[in-house]
Order: C-alpha cells, then structure tokens, then sequence
C-alpha cells in the first residue's frame, strides 16, 4: 500500500512559484498554486521592463499561462491563502481558505459589469494612484481573465451588474470557502513586498507627494499604469526636469532591512534609461553607497552611464525636504568623492525601497527558520523555500532557484515511494 | 481518426450582435459542407459545453471549432481531452472589439476568420508524437566540481541514474583547493568548511551515480533521449548512453600574468585569490618569499574584471571572497593589518551580513584606483588614489598582496569555430546576407556531433548563458543545460542552486523526450517535422538555419533531422525552398490553403485585403490586448498566426500576392542583441528572405513595399493598430494589386 501523496502544492503564484510548479508539472507532476490575488504572476506583472533587456514581463508571463493552459497538471487556485499544514513529508495536509470574488466560473470577461457599475475604488494594482470600478478586471493581462468585485466598495443596496450579467456570473452572497489538499510536498514562494518607506521619515515619503518608490515608478513608466506611461509629478501633474534616485532606501540599514535587496541598483539604473528616454534633457542623479551590477549586469552600468548621462554621487542621502509652495525636492547628502555636503534640487525623487520577504509578517505555518530580515534560513523535509522568501533576488535568479526548488519538491515525493 | 467537424458558434458576449450569426454558419454548413454547426449565446457555460461535449460523445464529432472569443480565455472549459482536436476562431477579440458592430465589412472579416479555420482543418491532422524505443533515462554531468557534483546528487536523489565525468583525478574542482567557502546559511557570518568530504561520500553512496575521474568527453553524438558519448580514460574509450546532458565545468581565475600592472609576477608575495586560498589551506598563512607570518596584507578588487583591456563584466564572486579571505588573515591574528582596495563592494543580498563582520573586524576597505604595486625588497608597496579621500594613498610594508583576478569561463578558450566550411558552401543557399551565428568555441568539452559546431553557443564573453530572463535554462542545444559558473558569473551560494536548477531541466528534458513531446518554449507539442527527402536539393539551409543544430548532415549535404534535438519552430521548414518540411499539424500547403480560403473582392468593390502573418507568442497575444481595450483598426487586414515568423515560407507571400492581397504584414519579435525572438533568430531570418521577394515583386511590376516586416511585443498593443493603419494607408496608395482577378 502506498499512501505517499504525488501532488506539489505550490504557495505564491508571482514569478518564482509559476516557475516551480510549471517546471514540477512539465515533468509530468500533478500541481495547486495556492495564489492571494485575483491573478497570477505577482510584483513581476507590476513592472514596466526587465534589466538589462528592457523587455517587458508580461512577455514570459504569456509563455508561462500558456504553458499552463496546455497542462492540466498545473491547478490554481486565485484569491486563496494557506491557514494551516500538518502531516509530513510525503502527506501534508493543508486547509486553504478561498476569499469570495463574487463572480464564479460563468465570468467570459466581458466587462458589461464593469460598465454599469457606479462605484470606485483605489486601484492597488497601481498603488492607488488612480481608480477603478468597484467591478473590475484587476489589469490588462490578468490571468485569469476574470472580474472580480470588490464587496468593500459597492454601493449599499446597488445590484447593477447582476442585473447587466447575462451569463449569471455574479454572487453577491458568495461566502469564504475552506479547501483541504492532500499534497506530498510544498515550495512556499509567497515573495516580497517593498519596505514601507513610510518608515523613512526623513526622506517624507508618504508626507511629500513628489517622493515616490521604485514600485511607484514601474507603474508611472507602464503603459497600463495611471499615467499611460508618461512619469509625471504626482503634486500637479507635470512634466520634470530633475530626478533623483536614493538607493539603500531601508536596505543595507541596521535600523531597517540589515540585508541588501540586490535588485535596487540595477532597478534604478533601469528606470534612469525610461527617465531620458522621456525627457532628453532631464537631470538624472543616483545617490549611492555601492552599484551593485554584478556578473555580466557591468555591461548595463557601463551602457548606462553611456547612453544616459547620469550623474552618481557616490553617498547615502541625509535627508529630504519639500518647498510646500512649488513640490519642490531637496536632497541633501555628503559627495563622499568631493567631499562636500551637497544640496541639490529635484521635481522629483525616487526612493529605491527594499525587498522585504512576505515571511517577515506572515510565517510558514511550520517549523521554518528565518534569518535577521525574515527570510526562510531553512525548511523542513517536504517544504521548501523559492524566490525572495529566500532570498533577495532579481527575476533571473529567482527563476532559477525556483526551478531547483521544484527538483526539490519532486525528491520528496518520489523519495517517499 | 476520421475528420468529422463540429461547428460551435457563439453569440454571447455581443458577438451576436454584432454579426449576422446565421450568415456565419452557412459559411460552414453551405461552403465548407460542415457536418454539425450549432449556435448559442454561451457556450462557455455549464449547457454550452455539454452541447459539445454531447456532440463528441454521441455525434463522433473529432474536429471542434468554437467561434467566440480569444483562445487565451476559457481554455479550461473547452478541453475535451487530447483526442479530439480544437481550433477556435477568434471573432470576440479580433473581430467584434475592434470593428464597427453590424457592418458588411466586419461581417466579412468574421467569415473569413471561419473560412481560415476550416482550411486550415482540412490539411490539419492530430500529431503522432515521436517516441524513441528505448529513451535513455540517464544524465550526464560533465564537470565534478561544486556545481558538477551538486548537479548529480540532485539528479540521483530525483531518482535518475546520473554518469559523472571530471577530467581530475579526483572530485571537488576548486573545492580541492579551498580552505573554506563564504557561508551558505544563516546568519551568513562565518566562512564554513567547504562540506567537500561529505558531498564526495555522498555520492560514493549513491548507486545510481557512475563516476569517472580523468577522463575526457571525445564526442558527443546523438540527441535527447539518445545522446551516445564516448569518453575518453587514458588510453582507453567507454561508450555511454544518456538522455540529458549538463555541462558544469565551471570557470577558471582569470591568467594572472597579465595582471603585471598589479605587481603579479614581480613578486612572490603577489598572489591570486586562488594561491591564497591554497596558503590558508596548509595552516597558518605565511608568505611564500621567507614563510613569514603575515601581519599585513591588501587585497585588489576587480583584477581584471569590470576591465575593459582584460573582462569587461563582474566576476561576481570576488568581493565576497575577497571578504572571506580577509577573515582568514583577522582570525589567524585579529592585529592584523588587512586592506581591500575596492570599486564597489558587491556583497549582494544577504552577504551585506558577511561584509559587516568584516568591518566588525577591523578589515579596511578602500574606495580607490590602484596605480602601481612594487616590492620594495621583501615588502610590498601599494599606490592608489583614495576615491573618497581624493588623494593618493599607500599601504606599505605589505607581507603580501592578494589580487582578486576574477573568472573565465571554461568555455571561453581557443577559438570560435562556426563558418569554417560552411561559409562557401552556404554560398548557394544564400549568397547574400546570412544572419551570424552564434559564436561556438571549440573548447574540447563536449564535442558535440553537430553539424553547427562542437560546443554550446556561447551568449557573450564565451559563457553559453540563455538570453531570456524569464528562462534562464532556455538552451540553444535541446536536452543541454550549463550550471553554475560556466553559464554566468556566479558564487558557490549561487552555483549549488543553478546545478539543481539545471538538474530539474535535465530529467524534464527526459521526461518530454520519453511522451515525444517538445521543452520549452512550445512545452508539450507533439508534432515534428516531416522531410519529404526524395524532393531534397541538399541546399543546406534547413540544417544551417535551425536555432537549435538539430539537424545534421551526412556528407552528400542531405539532411539528418534529430526529431528530439526539435523544438517546433518550424525555421526549417520556413527555409527549405522545395517545400519538403512539414508538420502534421503546421504545413506549407496549409498556410497556402489558410490564406486562399479569404475572400478577396474584386477590384471594383474598393474593398483591399491585406495578410498579416503574426507571431504567436508577441504578436497574437498584443493583437488580442488591443481587442481588450476595443482598440479599432482597419477592417481590411486578415491575421493568421505563426509560430515564429523564421517558419515564414516564401512562397506563402507569393500565393498572397497571386490570390491578390494588396499587401502583406508581418509582425515579429524583436532581433539584434537584445533580440526577444524564443527561436532566437526568427525574425531575422524573415528578414532576409523578404529582401529576395522584393527583388521578385519588382520584377512583377509590384510595388516591394506592399510586403512589410515589423517587429512588436506583447506591450505594443496600443501601437500595433496604428501599424496596421498606416500600412493598409500605404497600401492603399498603391492602388490595388494588378494581379487581383487573375
């Protein structure tokens, strides 16, 4: 009698755990993605382009639904989180709870919901920076196509899209659901979020609207973001003439993220190149400590400073301060080459916030150990860690962990039979 | 199987509404004599698919065609299992959402997209996969250093049986000479034993590794599933049967007797990272002019890297041992004076933690440029401008200095090996413009039996790196992984995780092979391509062009197709000028009869036609974001998708132009050195075969604009109408093809 389970439950469906359950199933692995947003794909669908390719990820994203929607191996589930794990390797039991999305499977996409709908609600997948309705797809390229409806954000009493529907889609009453899967082994890739830069307090993130994050930025940059990719100040709206990028905002800091996140220097680089491809003229500086541009990546630093005429000046930015009257930026930081306190004036700043693993807040329900900054130091026989829950990563190399991570997944279930 | 074809149009989602629905199933059931043809407002519900399904079931309805919406939604509703074969015509995305509702027009464009389809069935069967009798479950690593070694336990520990090839007499690669590696765990604070005992032990267990210690790979023949590999022990050979390769030799410091700017060579007491490593091996460091004890020591970052005269890139894992180094010298005596001359200090991630403890230390890191080293009779002297002081600096009275020389690919030796003969052969296939391989380098690794070079190609800088960031194992050579330091510049930390990502590629491949099914990019196809080799030319270009030197040749110049080194683009058959290559379901003759099938009024109804070939993995998927955003274009384009545009046959603009489509538009992925193509050279390769058509249009009194390449991604979706515009604008301009009608 065998009671070992074959199935791979896969926590987190951004890039990492895409990749781990795609790479698991395609050699012939029965898997669930457990993934909390409405869609796959995670912070990568966020970004405007990838370093150093300029490449768009939506690009990989499509290859990676495709592969999905060629094998029924691979199952997903949206809107779910993992409450609790028991058992052990070879047979875990797992309880998922499935959030209500109020449209079920009937959904074709066809967006007459969203058309009637009277109410909004701040769009998250652009960090709030603009609206949709409270019945929306959650963006472009969702996968999967499917409206969600936002319960928080109806108006009282208002059932417009049930009425529009015509494929009856829509379930006001639809309640949270719990699932139990049988699974023989788990790779947790739940990610990253950037570090709350409201912590930062003097660089006034949060109090002056011309301090943005490098999330902010992808967004500002997207074509799909709130601006139609123009970067523009969120104060009023206009066009900019200076720039500047704080790198190290909360990494490398014994009283923030004690690690580096390794992907901002490159990230800031990368969103120099949308900045002068926009405005030819515009003042680009980066404030740093190190640039980090290791391996073959010297290639973009060096292109970069090339192409773009940027100006670095190698110094953590002190502090920050705004002109009320005009949104105006100041920086004022020690040139450690010139040796000098330097003021500088910017239209706009761009803070390059940190990773910080999703497992800093919210843990493996298991016996996982973490390091300083919360990421998984080490699993246990069954359950391992990929991507930024691991480490702090760029795509490339989350990917490739999460292909060894999926190797991983497969040994524990075949090493039980 | 017989070919009964089903019919499913959809009104939902207003396409009903748009179109005259009843008009659109006499396409099928008059012109095409469809057999079964129902329609319904919503077929993607519960009723819907049951009416299908139903139809399969009790109807034998084998060929399925659903008329609704885009093939990316619903794809899981309208799965009817792998024996029956489903098409569907994309009429919400593509037609209704970016064209004006109930119009001729658009109706007409809605009965074409039908017509295409069932054409298209008509030379369209089920793929038979290609199974081989005895597919070689086996992986072979080549390289038995810390990537080669972690490489086959993990492959072992899949269960896999692995053969483990190292050219030493023993395994560890640089491991043998390390005293201890930067840490792996937390809190990544120490450098830790290097495990090498153990993982040797480990393997020595393992009943399903073979190991061979010194011995070479002679060649390399064969294909996934079926690689037979001759490797060579002394003087003697042994043959070996296995599926996947991984190549894991790793990379090599950089030769520091160029490094003579930085005093290497003027001075014993001027080592490399590597001779320093061996020092601290043997027990206490002592510097090798007079075994003096060390007191004071400096090491130089980036010798040789971020170089423009020696390595242009990072060797990413020099700073990190550079720091580890500098606690060697701190532990053995914490008074110790120790210095890092630096440009940036890349101690990525969580290494921060490790950089840290050596300023806790008391390691002194140095922000400057080196001028000069000189030995200044038994010490050493550093000169450098201090960046940060900005002043020149000195460190003298050195016992020793440490140059960090950074690494080179194995890969990246002798010399590039393509176009040696099959430069004047090409001659007949293409005697002009040819796009440039990539470079292989005759490295004497694996010595590959292929017809386009011995050894992977190589990205940049001689590392055989993949080019997409999504998909760093993306291989030019099927069934080939590279892992670890020979794919990219690496540290160890890095190194174990790619060999198990690399060993995760290898038994996939394996897998795959076994059902007859491709790897990635188009996971899971089971077609492959047929060549009709009574009709061969021997011109070559098949087995030139194909971005993954599946094909060999024998030595009349015939093809050999390798069906499991394939990867499905169809470049081969996009290439060959007799038409011989076909799949069973991607063919020249039905694309020929897909674009036949449109209708093309006559001249006098004022209505152009224009072909659009687009590729299916950028191109297909931005069209339908723009039909998602109810982008409008031009209702005179008709679609059809490719699987790359290097499948693109030529005489499929011909048949255009002769059916008389007043223009063609190819829309393909991004080439050059950023290219974006998954077949590498795709659109490249349209590229050149479009310039001999030109030739041809202008001899036929044709306008050569009329057919037009250009290159979008899945973003574009907001400029790809406007493309479409300007160029039916063109188009029209020229006034209508005079071969219209004929």
């Amino acid at each position: 009698m065998n009671m070992v389970n074959k199935s791979i439950l896969v926590v987190g469906g951004g890039i990492s755990g895409l990749t781990a359950a795609i790479e698991a199933a395609e050699v012939g692995f029965e898997v669930f993605i457990v993934e909390k947003n409405p869609y796959l794909g995670g912070k990568v669908t966020q970004i405007n382009q990838y370093f150093p390719k300029l490449c768009p990820p939506n690009c990989g994203l499509e290859i990676n639904f495709r592969r999905i929607r060629s094998n029924p191996a691979v199952k997903f589930f949206t809107m779910a989180e993992v409450e609790s794990v028991s058992g052990q390797e070879g047979n875990f039991d797992v309880t998922v709870k499935i959030n209500p999305r109020y449209v079920n499977e009937n959904c074709t996409a066809c967006g007459k919901c969203a058309e009637v709908c009277p109410a909004q609600r701040a769009n998250d997948f652009n960090y709030g920076l603009d609206k949709t309705k409270a019945a929306y797809l959650p963006h472009q390229f969702a996968f999967p196509v499917k409206y969600v409806i936002d319960a928080g954000a109806c108006q009282e009493g208002c059932s417009k899209c049930v009425e529009a529907c015509q494929y009856n889609a829509i379930e006001p009453d639809m309640q949270p659901k719990t699932m139990r899967l049988n699974v023989g082994s788990i790779v947790w890739a739940t990610g990253w979020k950037p570090y709350d830069a409201e912590k930062l307090s003097y660089y006034g993130f949060g109090r002056y609207p011309n301090v943005i994050t490098n999330v902010i930025m992808e967004r500002l940059a997207a074509k799909n973001g709130p601006t139609g990719g123009k970067i523009l100040r969120p104060s009023d709206g206009k066009e900019i003439k200076s720039i500047a990028f704080v790198q190290c905002a909360g990494s490398r800091d014994e009283n923030h993220l004690h690690a580096c996140s390794s992907v901002c220097c490159m990230a800031s680089l990368k969103q120099a190149t949308y900045v002068r491809e926009q405005y030819p003229d515009a003042q680009i500086y980066i404030y740093y400590i190190d640039i980090r541009a290791r391996g073959k990546h010297e290639d973009f630093f060096i292109k970069v400073q090339n192409e773009t005429n940027i100006t670095l000046v190698k110094g953590k930015a002190g502090e920050i301060l705004e002109d009320p009257a005009t949104g105006q930026l100041v920086i004022v930081a020690e040139d450690q080459l010139k040796q000098e306190l330097t003021e500088q004036k910017f239209d706009l700043v761009v803070l390059a916030t940190g990773m910080q693993p999703a497992t800093a807040e919210t843990k493996v329900p298991a016996e996982m150990t973490y390091d300083e900054d919360g990421y998984v130091a080490a699993g246990i026989p069954g359950i391992c860690a990929a991507g930024c829950t691991k480490k702090p990563q760029d795509v490339a190399a989350a990917v490739a962990d999460a292909t060894a991570a999926a190797l991983r997944a497969i040994q524990s279930v075949r090493g039980q039979s | 199987m017989s070919k009964k074809i089903g019919v499913y149009i959809c009104s939902g989602c207003g396409i009903g509404d748009a179109l005259d629905m009843d008009a659109l199933a006499k396409v099928a059931t008059k012109e095409y004599k469809v057999p079964v043809c129902q329609k319904n407002a919503f077929f993607c519900g519960k009723e819907g698919v049951e009416i299908i399904k139903k139809d399969i079931a009790e109807n034998e309805v084998t060929y399925v065609v659903i008329a609704g919406c885009s093939g990316r939604v619903n794809y899981d509703v309208f799965n009817f299992g792998p024996s029956v074969v489903l098409e569907r015509v994309n009429l919400r995305e593509r037609v209704v959402w970016t064209q004006e509702p109930d119009d001729e027009d658009t109706q007409m464009m809605a009965e074409d997209y039908l017509r295409i389809t069932l054409a298209k069935l008509k030379n369209l069967e089920l793929p038979e996969a290609y199974v081989l009798e005895n597919c070689s479950r086996r992986v072979m690593v080549v390289g038995g250093g810390l990537a080669g070694m972690t490489s086959a336990l993990e492959v072992a520990k899949a269960g896999y049986e692995v053969v483990l090839v190292e050219k030493e007499d023993s395994l560890g690669g640089w491991l043998k000479k390390s005293y201890k590696i930067a840490p792996l765990n937390a809190p990544y604070t120490d450098p830790e034993d290097t495990g090498l005992e153990a993982r040797v032990k480990e393997i020595e267990g393992k009943s399903n590794i073979k190991v061979y210690t010194s011995t070479t790979v002679e060649k390399t023949a064969g294909a996934p599933g079926m690689f037979d590999v001759t490797l060579k022990q002394g003087g003697s050979t042994v043959e070996e049967k296995v599926g996947a390769v991984i190549l894991a030799t790793g990379a090599v410091p950089y030769e520091p007797s160029k490094l003579g700017h930085l005093g290497y060579g003027a001075s014993p007491n001027v080592v490399t990272q590597m001779q320093f490593e061996e020092l601290a091996a043997k027990g206490a460091i002592a510097r090798p002019s007079d075994g003096k004890a060390v007191q004071k020591v400096a090491f130089i970052q980036c010798a040789g890297s971020r170089d423009q005269e020696h390595l242009p890139y990072c060797s990413a894992a020099c700073c990190v041992e550079s720091i580890k180094q500098a606690l060697y010298v701190k532990g053995q005596n914490p008074e110790a004076a120790v210095y890092v001359f630096y440009k940036d200090i890349r101690s990525s991630g969580q290494y921060e933690h490790f950089y840290k403890k050596a300023q806790s230390e008391g390691v002194m890191f140095i922000k400057a440029d080196v001028t000069g080293v000189a030995d200044d009779g038994g010490n050493l002297t550093i000169e450098a401008n201090d960046l940060l002081m900005g002043s020149p600096t000195m460190a003298d009275e050195l016992d020793m200095v440490v140059l960090a020389n950074g690494m080179v690919p194995t890969t990246a030796f002798e010399d590039a090996a393509y176009g040696t003969e099959s430069q004047d052969e090409a001659a007949c296939a293409a005697a002009d413009a040819a796009p440039v391989p990539a470079p292989i380098i005759k490295s004497n690794i694996l010595n590959l039996d292929y017809r386009q070079g011995p050894e992977l190609p190589s990205l940049k800088y001689g590392f055989p790196d993949s080019h997409f960031i999504c998909f760093p194992y993306e291989t030019r050579r099927t069934g080939i992984y590279a892992a670890g330091s020979v794919r990219r510049p690496m540290d160890m930390s890095q190194a174990i995780g790619d060999a198990a990502g690399a060993a995760l590629k290898a038994v996939q491949c394996i897998e795959m092979t076994d059902k007859g099914a491709a790897v990635h990019p188009r996971s899971g196809d089971l077609s492959f391509p047929d060549f009709q080799m009574s009709r061969c030319t021997q011109c070559k270009r098949c087995t030139e062009e194909c971005p993954f030197g599946a094909i060999n040749e024998d030595e009349k110049g015939n093809p050999l197709p390798n069906p499991t080194r394939c990867r499905r683009c169809g470049t081969c058959m996009g290439a060959c000028p007799e038409r011989i290559i076909s799949f069973k379901n991607y063919s020249v003759p039905m694309m020929g009869n897909m674009l036949k099938s449109i209708e093309i009024p006559e001249e006098d109804e004022e209505k152009p036609r224009v072909l659009i070939f687009a590729c299916e993995n950028d191109a297909i998927p931005a069209l339908d974001m723009a039909g998602i955003n109810r982008l409008q274009y031009s209702k005179w384009v008709r679609i059809i998708p490719v699987r790359c545009l290097g499948s693109l046959n030529l005489v499929w603009i011909n048949d255009a132009m002769s059916k008389g489509f007043d223009g063609v538009l190819l829309l393909g992925c991004k080439h050059g050195d950023d290219y974006q193509c998954h077949f590498m050279k795709g659109s490249e390769l349209a590229g050149i075969r479009l310039s001999k058509v030109s030739e041809t249009l202008d001899r036929l009194g044709l306008e050569s604009e009329r057919v037009y390449m250009t290159e979008i991604n899945v973003m574009d979706y907001d400029k790809v109408p406007k493309i479409i515009d300007e160029f039916v604008e063109k188009i029209d301009k020229f006034g209508p093809n005079p071969m219209k009608g004929f």
